[in-house]
């Protein structure tokens, strides 16, 4: 039996479609999916986010718990309030999970990680803060709601208690704020400006129908996964797991090998595969063509098969079909992806595909 | 959505439809049902005309953002005419299953396979017990 978050019923009541997801009961739209992902690009959309895990973590050795936990380095936050995405990673530098984690006190700081590996990702981390001073605690007492859309800071705002509203407001983007049980970070997944807005469980409900009410259109799973994809943001599961290092995920960038002093859970791993070279290139793909790109087609530069779509769909935003992919380091710019025995031709992209409204890819001649 | 089932049709399990035209031929496509199961459609994969099709073999594809999905052809027959329109427009299936969302019309070698398909009542049956 899937387990329902706090806003399943209301779901229910806005027509969704239910699916099982990472074992919840949980949305994929709500009518169509391509309006739902339209409507966070141009205006407003929400999702409902409580099936994922709040994590705080308490006490003095925090900090340098979490430089041994985290692959990127929470060094970096030194103002409260300060975001930061990083990778959890196992000893062979594979990744357990995908995080943000954000400096709130010297002493407490907050993570927000994935739903269907909460289970594994609070027994890694108790296993792990043996011999430090930290207390972990999930918050299973909050629901959470993201607000995504060049809209939706600013219909959000007169939902937000009186003593949050300024600050949250006033947030630079991948930073929170927060207020009692309220907590506003300006975060996202969709690669449009918002928030996610953490609240007391027993208030998640009326903050939705308030959203709803300010005119911010309910998104289902269908239209966070269209979004992430365009905006090139990695799915656990998908594009990365533990399986793969994050250096071969389109991940380097949250590995923070310097200081060299820091010896995080995956360093030695990662040094590894960084002297040993040959890693695989992780991009963007678009379809020239009429299909649609999925994870685990093949991909073959003449007849050399040279990696593998690790996300793909169809891209509201470009009418085109796109993906990200693992490609071996040697392989051409002229692909072609195997679509049901078919050979179809893919160009090779940068990601992002689109971001703040916009398509940023140069689909000339693609 | 079980009241939308069209009654002048036959169905199959799989979720197409057929009507068989004064002409002698069947058009076919997917269910109201299908497609909404299976969200916005994103592209089609038509069938060639010419093709001569055993029932319940796989002919065409339905891509929505979701996933692709298989359409079986549920009877017998050659490939007279498929629906262009939906390599440009696979939405219309979303919009209009039964009518402008038709995929392939089909001339029927055996027409007796026609007896085997489902009356509108089966079908909504069979949908329904597939929801649950």
């Amino acid at each position: 039996m899937d387990r329902k978050t706090i806003l399943n019923q209301t779901h229910r009541d806005m027509g969704a479609r239910m699916v099982p997801f990472g074992g919840w009961d949980m949305p994929v739209h709500y009518g169509s999916q391509i309006e739902e992902h339209h409507a966070v690009r141009r205006d407003a959309g929400m999702f409902d986010v409580c099936h994922m895990t709040v994590v705080d973590l308490h006490g003095a050795g925090v900090r340098d718990f979490l430089g041994r936990l985290l692959a990127n380095d929470v060094a970096k936050l030194k103002v409260a309030g300060k975001a930061l995405y990083s990778c959890m990673l196992n000893p062979d530098g594979g990744v357990i999970d995908d995080l943000i984690v954000y400096f709130l006190r010297d002493d407490w700081f907050r993570m927000v990680v994935n739903a269907a590996t909460t289970e594994k990702d609070l027994a890694w981390i108790a296993q792990q803060a043996g011999d430090f001073d930290v207390r972990v605690e999930a918050r299973h007492d909050l629901g959470m709601i993201a607000v995504q859309g060049p809209n939706a800071r600013a219909k959000a705002a007169a939902l937000l208690p009186d003593g949050l509203r300024d600050a949250a407001m006033a947030l630079k983007p991948f930073s929170a704020a927060h207020d009692g049980a309220w907590f506003v970070g300006r975060t996202g997944y969709t690669g449009e400006d918002g928030f996610e807005i953490i609240v007391p469980k027993d208030q998640t409900v009326a903050l939705w129908n308030g959203l709803a009410g300010a005119g911010v259109q309910p998104c289902g799973l269908g239209a966070r996964d269209t979004l992430r994809l365009e905006a090139g943001m990695n799915l656990y599961g998908a594009d990365m797991d533990e399986a793969q290092s994050p250096l071969a995920s389109g991940l380097a960038w949250t590995v923070a090998l310097e200081p060299g002093t820091r010896d995080f859970i995956g360093r030695s791993a990662l040094e590894k595969q960084v002297t040993a070279g040959n890693l695989p290139t992780f991009g963007g793909l678009v379809l020239q063509g009429r299909g649609v790109l999925r994870s685990h087609q093949k991909l073959f530069d003449g007849d050399r098969e040279v990696g593998e779509i690790t996300s793909g769909g169809f891209s509201p935003t470009l009418e085109r079909s796109i993906a990200m992919a693992r490609i071996e380091p040697g392989a051409g710019s002229a692909l072609e992806v195997d679509i049901r025995g078919r050979r179809l031709p893919v160009a090779r992209v940068k990601l992002p595909f689109a971001r703040n409204g916009k398509v940023v890819v140069e689909l000339d001649g693609i | 959505m079980s009241n939308d089932v069209p009654t002048e049709l036959k169905y199959t399990k799989s979720h197409e439809w057929i009507r068989v035209e004064e002409d002698g031929l069947a058009t076919i496509g997917i269910t109201d049902h299908a497609q909404e199961l299976l969200g916005d459609l994103v592209f089609v994969e038509l069938p060639e005309v010419g093709a001569e099709l055993g029932a319940g073999a796989e002919c065409a594809v339905v891509e929505s953002v979701k996933a692709a999905s298989d359409v079986y052809s549920p009877l017998s027959g050659e490939v007279i005419e498929v629906n262009e329109t939906l390599a440009e427009a696979p939405e219309t299936i979303n919009e209009d299953a039964y009518q402008a969302g038709w995929i392939f019309r089909l001339r029927l070698s055996d027409p007796a396979e026609l007896d085997a398909l489902m009356d509108a009542d089966s079908y909504a049956e069979h949908a329904e017990s597939e929801e649950h």
